[in-house]
């Protein structure tokens, strides 16, 4: 504290002790704020060092990024590795399946997950909580448990390497069940009950009253829905015995294995397959965090 | 009441329906194939199965290759789980901090990691810590530290896939940490200050007490997906070198799907959900014991 004297002028010489404490405060305060936002941006570039270099990289020519001295930019922009993806190695092909696993996944599953998630919100029925009881049990079981009879399962119904083999299993989820339960039930039954005294059917009011109302869940769940179908590796791996369905993420891991020594390539390959859900993230993150908020302290 | 009823069984049939055929039926089935010795030729033929009890786990616990596969991803979990914890706990504080500027963009690039393609990213970080030209080691190499061969001995491969769970994970639990931390009411700081209490202290014995339910969510949910340890050394390092990065549920793929000894499989799936569930129930009864 009395180390150092504030340098001021003569004509402000008498400082007020008050005044001078609350200056070396503020310096302290100032000191302190940059050294945490030296700690925030040096975290900043740590974690955003990986994808930058994938970038980066993936715009090199060929051999670049293995050769001494080690550079952090290309020398000039080249989209050879990007051609040879969508040309030779046709993943554009797997960028189609992504999609169609991925839409087709949170399509209907947020269709039939809603419905559910209605009926144990607003609904009364016998056995109601049991049932519900029951449904939370599973998800303290992890997939791995039922993966290989799923497995068989698929294959007697000759649904193994198909699309739709990828599918089925993602079409009803208990956590999504449970997110849109805990927020229809702030839904006001009074609402459902006016509906039903102006004779709106049950499908009526599920349908032009409730799903409205439960918009912003909706969202939040089907970025969700979305992005981890984009990215499930294992479940596509085994059941997509072929590579005319592969996914981008069972094609990356494919390729890392024939063309290892591609670093150009297969960091156009990741950059291929990460882009779509970091920007849909950027997009929607609102959504996105609030839902993982919500999950959190619920759950 | 009677229209309630119908009209619930109508909302819930498909829902349902999907999760007792598609889950809870193999769930139950899983249980019974891992005491058969389901094989390769149960494959083309169900009449070659037969009961054999717990022979499968009996034979699994003599194993070598299991033990390893099963301590290996005990590591994983027991160093890696507890790190991404402190690293998002530590990035949260950051991100809260009242002196912090940003917030939003720290948040968002922080977070940005957990929404990548684990396979893609995985791919990135071979790369990253590849011993001449990978990046980690020519930083290292401007400190003057000889880098290893990360993923190539079998000393770092484990680390090296650890650090990377940490970079790609800790983003979730950061988020959870500061909804956590936000819910800590403004005047238990307040009365603590007044009892003279520093910033440690405050840290100490206001904002970790308040945080414990936290701690107990992300505790349990870094757990079960550290266990299930698969994607990473698939890519990175095919469960090698030496098998120090073989992981239980790429023994479980392995066994499975590539020799088809699925009886043997689900016993290792099984395994596998008991210690899950164990690893669950002790951080339950810590945090009920604090």
């Amino acid at each position: 504290m009395n180390g150092e004297s504030p340098r001021v002028g003569p004509a402000f010489q008498p400082v007020p002790s008050e005044d001078r404490l609350e200056s070396l405060s503020h310096t302290r305060v100032h000191g302190r704020a940059i050294l945490l936002h030296v700690a925030l941006v040096s975290g900043a570039v740590l974690t955003l060092f990986p994808l930058l270099w994938m970038i980066s990289a993936s715009f090199m020519a060929s051999g670049e990024a293995t050769t001494y001295p080690p550079h952090l930019v290309p020398h000039a922009a080249s989209f050879d590795e990007y051609r040879q993806l969508f040309t030779r190695l046709n993943i554009g092909r797997a960028f189609f399946s992504s999609t169609v696993v991925a839409v087709g996944v949170t399509v209907l599953s947020l269709l039939f997950n809603s419905m559910a998630g209605y009926a144990f919100a607003k609904l009364r029925f016998r056995g109601r909580e049991r049932i519900f009881g029951i449904l939370l049990s599973a998800l303290v079981i992890p997939a791995q448990v039922g993966m290989l009879p799923l497995f068989l399962l698929l294959k007697e119904m000759h649904l193994v390497n198909t699309y739709w083999g990828v599918i089925i299993p993602g079409l009803a989820s208990v956590f999504g069940i449970f997110l849109i339960r805990q927020f229809m039930l702030s839904i006001p039954q009074e609402l459902l009950e006016a509906a039903r005294i102006d004779g709106a059917g049950e499908l009526r009011i599920y349908w032009s009253i409730v799903m409205p109302l439960a918009r912003p869940i909706l969202a939040t769940l089907a970025i969700f829905t979305f992005m981890s179908t984009w990215n499930d590796f294992m479940w596509p791996l085994i059941v997509l015995t072929d590579q005319s369905h592969y996914t981008l993420p069972v094609t990356i891991a494919s390729l890392v294995g024939e063309h290892a020594q591609d670093v150009e390539l297969m960091m156009a390959g990741s950059v291929v397959t990460v882009l779509p859900v970091l920007a849909l993230f950027l997009f929607l993150q609102r959504y996105y965090i609030a839902g993982l908020m919500m999950g959190s302290v619920k759950g | 009441m009677r229209s309630e009823t119908r009209a619930a069984l109508l909302f819930l049939a498909p829902a349902l329906t999907l999760i007792a055929v598609f889950f809870f039926l193999p769930v139950i089935a899983g249980f019974a194939l891992s005491v058969t010795d389901f094989d390769i030729y149960s494959l083309g033929n169900y009449h070659n199965i037969r009961f054999i009890a717990l022979q499968n786990y009996g034979q699994l616990l003599h194993n070598a290759t299991f033990w390893t596969a099963l301590l290996n991803t005990l590591y994983f979990s027991v160093v890696g789980g507890p790190l991404t914890v402190a690293v998002s706990l530590a990035a949260a504080l950051l991100v809260n901090a009242r002196l912090a500027r940003y917030k939003p963009i720290f948040r968002t690039v922080y977070f940005a990691p957990v929404v990548t393609t684990l396979v893609a990213v995985a791919v990135v970080w071979r790369y990253l810590y590849h011993p001449r030209f990978g990046m980690i080691n020519l930083a290292l190499a401007r400190l003057g530290i000889h880098g290893p061969d990360w993923l190539g001995d079998p000393k770092y491969a484990m680390p090296a896939i650890i650090l990377l769970a940490v970079w790609k994970n800790f983003g979730y639990n950061m988020i959870i940490f500061i909804a956590g931390l936000q819910a800590v009411p403004e005047e238990l700081y307040e009365a603590a200050r007044i009892d003279g209490a520093g910033a440690w202290k405050q840290f100490r014995h206001v904002t970790l007490p308040m945080l414990g339910p936290t701690f107990l969510f992300v505790g349990i949910v870094t757990a079960i997906g550290y266990l299930q340890l698969f994607a990473e050394p698939y890519v990175m390092t095919r469960g090698g070198p030496l098998d120090r990065t073989l992981s239980a549920v790429m023994l479980m793929y392995e066994q499975g799907f590539r020799w088809w000894r699925m009886g043997y499989a689900a016993a290792i799936a099984l395994m596998l959900f008991f210690v899950i569930a164990a690893a669950t129930a002790i951080q339950m009864r810590f945090q009920e014991k604090r």
